[in-house]
């Protein structure tokens, strides 16, 4: 079985800077990491892998990424965790991709790699909007399963999962190719084993650029991208406010008073 | 400072420390508290590969030969987040030394790849009247047939019930004394073997510490490591090996506890300063930091000396790097109480458990009154012998 898991390297903080000028990321003087979403995606593969490997069937993981060339470093981290091998999307073509543009270009890369099992983290952390997965799969025309908190069943035709969804869990048979999406609660992930750290230095990333993935130029970057940030900001602080100190009796019922006053109650 | 640790030696380091901060310092309290023993953070070391530092790679290791440092790298990061649940790792090192020491090829391939792959292991000498003396052990061993037949009491074996694989030291020719000793792999399941309870102990209460009894236990005869009455001389190179080992847990448990005691030093305010303000305060700490690094200094220099296969007198400087290295720890550790004054003596913050922690290392694989007493004879030795 072929398993792909997508990760996106993104800055090391919460604290993100954005270019006033072009509204992108400041990612200058920043640390990289695997977004952490990622990491369950790909605990998730490397365990399947296991299993698999096991019950003596053959199974290998490859994990992908697009990128800039110092991604390249996260696509190591990932071999170091369990994954066998790496492709690294990077090409100036790409800059600036929208979520279409971006699942456009994964997507691309996936039909060269022909997985059974594709696995995404439910959103990135940066970007945040979730839609790379379901975009992923829509692209290719496989099934999709998202928010993945569990796998119950896997043969070679079809996967069973329970999905974690406002209400509670649903649980739901989908068939091959899939792609999923997964939520923290899937897993606990592992620490570097030596021998994966071993394998990642040794390992040669290809790197594939837009004519590799056969995909035109207008569909990718900004260029292939329908939306466009036009500003991104922090809202502003909230400032201010009051403070009270005295017994809990009086302050009680000056608060009572103020929301009267206040018409709140 | 650095060691100039080869790549992969870093890599070891890397794997351990990541273990040791993700899932070992979180719930270090917990297991100090409860005693029970950590089995998901020993498989997670298990999964990591750090099973393999101190086994050569004919037999699924990756010693890349420098088992001792290796070893010594993977106890000091471990410990540094507690140094009873590194005891897991660090004893089964001490367990399968017997093995690297003195067994044969084909004894090796039957235990080593799976000690490799995360089983435990365990050494077992001492008992209830021979402990320092451990050449006065009376765990008997007699040959019928195919098989020895083992009868008596060991004491204190650190994991003992947890592990799989025990190398175990028995007497099978009582008229020889010492040299009457031999070294018995004894597998856990095997009939006649059993435990006793597990010790309540001061410190290390994450490792588990048990007795082991035999009775009419019949074990193959192919499980005798080397030639019978090779025994206590197995013990005596195993110990050479393996307290380096000793010696970083006490680095590691040392070092955990003055990273502690620096970040408080900065946080506590007392007479409108933080107390790292205080000169007297700042003394303490350089001291502190100046034995632990002469200790770490000590137990690389050593380890890799050993490692070279060109060490003399192994058995002086091993005893050195324990002896040093366990003072140190036990000195650091309770400096380290000092500095958080009345908070320090309280079990809700970690301190107090690092200066549990340290006592062991002046205690076992011999007491450091055993390591002066080898020092000294070392060098009354050597001179003797002009070099
Ligand atoms: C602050 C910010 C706001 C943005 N807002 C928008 C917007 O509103 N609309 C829009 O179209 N674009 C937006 N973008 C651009 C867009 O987010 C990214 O370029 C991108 O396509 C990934 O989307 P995401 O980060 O939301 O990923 P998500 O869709 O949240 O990521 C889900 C999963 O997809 C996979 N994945 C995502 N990116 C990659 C990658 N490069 N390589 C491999 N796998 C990947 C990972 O498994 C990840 O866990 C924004 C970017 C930023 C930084
Ligand atoms: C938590 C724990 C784990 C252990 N794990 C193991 C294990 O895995 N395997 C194993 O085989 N053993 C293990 N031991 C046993 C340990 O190695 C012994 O406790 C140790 O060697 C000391 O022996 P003893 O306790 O009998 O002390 P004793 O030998 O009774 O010593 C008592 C005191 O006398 C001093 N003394 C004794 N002889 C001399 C001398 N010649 N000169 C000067 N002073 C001397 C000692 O230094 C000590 O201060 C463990 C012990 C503990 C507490």
């Amino acid at each position: 079985m072929k398993i792909c898991v997508c990760i996106k390297q993104v800055p090391a903080t919460t604290e993100v800077k954005f270019d006033p000028e072009t509204n992108t990321l400041v990612r200058e003087g920043v640390d990289s990491q695997i977004n952490p979403f990622d990491v369950y995606a790909l605990e998730e593969a490397v365990r399947v892998k296991e299993r698999l490997q096991k019950e003596g069937e053959e199974a290998t993981v490859t994990v992908l990424t697009m990128g800039p060339p110092q991604a390249e470093q996260a696509l190591r981290e990932a071999i170091s965790l369990g994954a066998d091998d790496a492709v690294l999307l990077s090409d100036r073509a790409f800059r600036g991709a929208d979520t279409w543009a971006t699942s456009y270009a994964l997507a691309q890369a996936l039909r060269k790699l022909q997985p059974d099992l594709v696995f995404c983290g439910m959103q990135a952390i940066d970007g945040d909007t979730g839609q790379v997965g379901p975009g992923i799969a829509v692209h290719l025309d496989y099934a999709q399963a998202t928010y993945v908190a569990k796998i119950e069943a896997l043969d070679k035709r079809k996967i069973t999962v329970r999905r974690l969804v406002e209400q509670g869990y649903e649980v739901c048979a989908v068939r091959l190719p899939v792609v999923m999406t997964v939520v923290k609660e899937i897993n606990e992930p592992r620490t570097p084993s030596l021998r994966g750290k071993m394998n990642a230095k040794k390992a040669r990333i290809p790197v594939w650029k837009a004519a590799d993935i056969e995909a035109p130029e207008e569909k990718l970057g900004l260029q292939g991208s329908p939306t466009q940030v036009v500003k991104v900001f922090s809202p502003p602080h909230r400032e201010g406010g009051e403070k009270w100190t005295g017994e809990p009796e009086e302050l009680a019922d000056k608060l009572a008073s103020l929301l009267k006053e206040l018409e709140v109650v | 400072m650095d060691y100039f640790f080869t790549e992969e030696q870093q890599m070891m380091r890397e794997v351990a420390r990541e273990i040791a901060e993700k899932r070992i310092r979180p719930v270090a309290a917990e297991y100090d508290e409860s005693g029970e023993f950590p089995w998901p953070i020993v498989e997670a070391i298990a999964e990591a590969d750090l099973f393999r530092v101190f086994i050569p790679e004919e037999y699924e290791g990756m010693d890349l030969g420098t088992p001792v440092t290796n070893m010594c790298i993977v106890t000091e990061e471990l410990s540094k987040a507690c140094g009873g649940i590194a005891l897991a790792f660090a004893a089964t090192g001490l367990g399968t030394m017997p093995l690297l020491v003195a067994a044969s090829d084909e004894q090796k391939k039957r235990w080593l790849p799976r000690i490799a792959a995360g089983t435990l292991a365990a050494f077992a000498l001492t008992e209830a009247n021979a402990g320092s003396d451990a050449g006065s052990v009376q765990t008997r061993a007699v040959l019928d047939g195919d098989h020895w037949v083992i009868n008596g009491t060991k004491q204190w074996i650190t994991n003992g019930g947890e592990a799989e694989i025990y190398t175990v030291f028995c007497v099978t020719d009582p008229s020889k004394g010492a040299r009457g000793v031999s070294t018995i792999v004894v597998e856990k399941g095997t009939p006649g073997f059993s435990f006793g309870k597990k010790e309540d102990k001061l410190g290390i209460r994450a490792s588990a510490t048990r007795e082991l009894v035999f009775q009419d236990c019949r074990v193959p005869k192919e499980n005798l490591l080397g030639r019978p009455g090779t025994g206590f001389i197995n013990a005596m190179k195993t110990f050479d090996l393996s307290r380096p080992g000793v010696a970083a847990q006490a680095v590691g448990i040392a070092q955990g506890a003055l990273d502690l005691a620096v970040k408080y030093s900065r946080e506590r305010h007392q007479f409108g300063q933080p107390i790292s303000g205080f000169q007297g305060l700042r003394w303490m700490l350089a001291d502190m930091a100046t034995k632990v690094e002469a200790a770490r200094a000590l137990v690389y220099a050593v380890a890799r000396w050993i490692d070279s296969g060109q060490a003399k007198r192994t058995t002086t400087y091993s005893a050195m790097s324990k002896c040093f290295a366990a003072d140190v720890a036990m000195e650091v550790t309770t400096n380290a109480v000092q500095i958080f004054g009345g908070y320090g003596y309280m079990k809700e913050y970690p301190i107090e458990k690092y200066m549990r922690d340290a006592k062991i290392t002046q205690i076992y694989e011999g007491t450091n009154q055993i390591q002066r007493d080898e020092i000294g004879r070392g060098l009354i030795a050597a001179a003797a012998a002009g070099e």
